[in-house]
């Protein structure tokens, strides 16, 4: 008697936690698992919104990688922004975030201030970043010219398009310098003083107690920058000549790609096997640092 | 070494030494620290100071560092020649109830997902984790067709309905700090007869307040922010939002850049004036990802 009415009570209690999470399980299935499904077997039709969808196999697929040059176009763009961005942007983060560990003078203005650029996005940064890199009228080339430098043309010149989004994604690197912040600010003061009694100076102790401290973080931001970085598409919809990524086809990220085949000629199994394309590189990279990760990843209480 | 170096030195000024290396160290780390800060703040400064200059004395090089004149009425100017305070009530409307239905929703589920034990959970979890992972295109052209059939384009519908169903950064941070209430207080409240309903309402939410601003700061800036979901399902110019407005202004003001930098103020003004009044929930949002991002 006893032991069925506890089994009712666990019973009840699970039942309740369906509820709570079946607005996550429904939207989950309505929006993404529906949804994905659905692109995987768009991606091996011709379909594009009006008309029925043929299935036309591997077509797509073979399409992409044999006869569109703008297909590998946007994929060195991207590769191009991912291989410069997430390393600067990690280096970066962790270089600040070492000058702010520590007591000094005005600490808190210092964190707000190099926090604030990285929560300013959207139209209004872009708009402000065509106007700094401007190269007749912008900040950029006058602070430039006054060290005698004839600064580049910016988003003019098909060489520095890229360049010019790494700065201003360097802008706003504050964002995962607060990560590290706050994870070097929980390793223990012992572990820095007794470095000290052995003599260790200030590089030593960065680099033999902080760095292996925060390589969870550095994992963390590595793996969610890259997955990130892969899919620029905004700087370069509104920064780019028309939103179709010229000059010279210089910002033509892959999801831009991506958006002008889906919505502007409407090629919407075309577009969704790219979208599988980009899904299975991030899905390798991702996996690849995963797999990596037991090398320099120190986690606490793990002594291997 | 250099201890030996320095041998004829009284043995006072040699264990002092480090010590004023440290200052040294600390001094250049200050003086670092605050020519990053002119750096990072020069743009802000700069899309002031141009957005209040005559277009004349912008085309005039050198540039000046401030206006010679105070152009206030450029503000007024760019908000007249564009639908702009339409624009702003369409914008307020969308991240209203975007933020009321992500605090709401996501705590709810974080909640399931905290405290309440039931088969498949650890399954599911690693589900809404792993979502997280996946490029937001994949989804987004299948959604579109979706929101196509139901014939919710150039309606609201797609920007808020999904809200309704929670996400999974929300929720995980939620999840976060759900975990961090004793599992006896919990236990207590059962004891005396109450469900999980009663304990989320009653005494969960309040225990988290601040992981609930650190949501709702997170989502109206996500939500004022947008410009994907706009861009692609709202055609009318009376359903635009200010991202898309000014997008759309950027073509027609070309390259006025007072008028372009006064806009872009006022659209960034709000998230601004958000950062500095809430500072330590945007900061608590970006700690508790950080030093909670792999324990499971």
């Amino acid at each position: 008697m006893k032991k069925k009415k506890w089994w009712t009570m666990g019973r009840r209690e699970s039942l309740q936690g369906y509820i709570f999470v079946a607005p996550w399980v429904i939207g989950f299935l309505a929006f993404t698992l529906g949804p994905l499904a659905f692109s995987l077997y768009a991606s091996f039709t011709d379909y594009n919104i009006t008309s029925r969808m043929d299935f036309v196999g591997l077509q797509n697929y073979d399409q992409l990688f044999t006869g569109d040059d703008l297909f590998w176009t946007s994929l060195y763009n991207t590769l191009y922004f991912v291989i410069f961005s997430v390393p600067l942007t990690t280096i970066g983060a962790i270089f600040i975030s070492m000058l702010m560990n520590q007591s000094l003078p005005g600490m808190r203005i210092f964190r707000t201030i190099f926090y604030l650029p990285a929560v300013l996005s959207g139209v209004g940064v872009y708009l402000l970043w065509m106007q700094l890199l401007d190269p007749g009228t912008g900040l950029v080339n006058t602070i430039l010219s006054w060290f005698g430098i004839n600064g580049p043309n910016w988003l003019f010149d098909p060489d520095w398009t890229k360049p010019s989004l790494i700065f201003m994604k360097l802008w706003s690197v504050g964002g995962s310098m607060l990560l590290y912040l706050a994870s070097m600010q929980g390793i223990s003061k012992n572990l820095y003083e007794a470095a000290e009694i052995d003599g260790a100076g200030a590089w030593k102790k960065f680099l033999h107690i902080t760095l292996p401290l925060i390589t969870p973080v550095i994992f963390f931001d590595i793996i969610t920058s890259t997955i990130g970085s892969f899919q620029i598409f905004q700087e370069a919809y509104v920064m780019s000549q028309n939103g179709s990524g010229g000059p010279a086809s210089s910002m033509l990220f892959y999801n831009l790609y991506m958006w002008i085949k889906a919505f502007q000629s409407f090629d919407m199994g075309y577009a969704m096997a790219m979208s599988w394309i980009l899904f299975v590189v991030v899905l390798i990279i991702t996996l690849i640092n995963l797999k990596l990760a037991p090398k320099w990843v120190h986690y606490e209480g793990d002594d291997k | 070494m250099d201890m030996t170096e320095r041998k004829q030195l009284p043995n006072k000024q040699e264990r002092r030494k480090p010590v004023i290396s440290n200052n040294l160290l600390r001094t250049l780390n200050w003086v670092l620290l605050v020519v990053g800060s002119l750096f990072l703040l020069s743009p802000i400064w700069w899309m002031i100071s141009t957005s209040l200059k005559p277009m004349e004395e912008i085309m005039q090089f050198p540039p000046t560092l401030l206006p010679q004149e105070w152009h206030w009425e450029n503000y007024v100017h760019t908000w007249q020649s564009a639908p702009f305070t339409t624009y702003a009530v369409n914008t307020i409307t969308i991240t209203l109830i975007c933020v009321v239905a992500n605090v709401f929703v996501n705590s709810f589920i974080a909640y399931g997902f905290a405290k309440i034990p039931f088969p498949g959970k650890n399954l599911l979890f690693t589900i809404v984790l792993s979502t997280m992972m996946i490029p937001g295109f994949v989804t987004l052209i299948p959604q579109y067709v979706l929101f196509a059939k139901l014939e919710w384009l150039n309606t609201y519908y797609p920007l808020v309905v999904p809200a309704l169903f929670g996400s999974a950064f929300n929720i995980f941070l939620l999840r976060q700090f759900f975990r961090t209430i004793p599992n006896e207080m919990i236990e207590a409240a059962k004891m005396e007869g109450a469900n999980h309903f009663y304990i989320w309402r009653k005494i969960a939410l309040p225990l988290v307040k601040p992981a609930l601003a650190t949501v709702a700061i997170f989502s109206f800036n996500g939500a004022w922010n947008d410009f994907l979901g706009p861009l692609l399902y709202v055609n009318d110019e009376s359903l635009y939002t200010l991202q898309i407005g000014l997008q759309v202004f950027k073509e027609q003001a070309s390259t006025q850049w007072n008028y372009l930098m006064a806009g872009s103020l006022l659209v960034l003004l709000p998230v601004i004036i958000l950062f500095f009044v809430f500072q330590k929930y945007f900061i608590k949002g970006a700690n508790i990802t950080g030093s909670s991002s792999f324990d499971k």
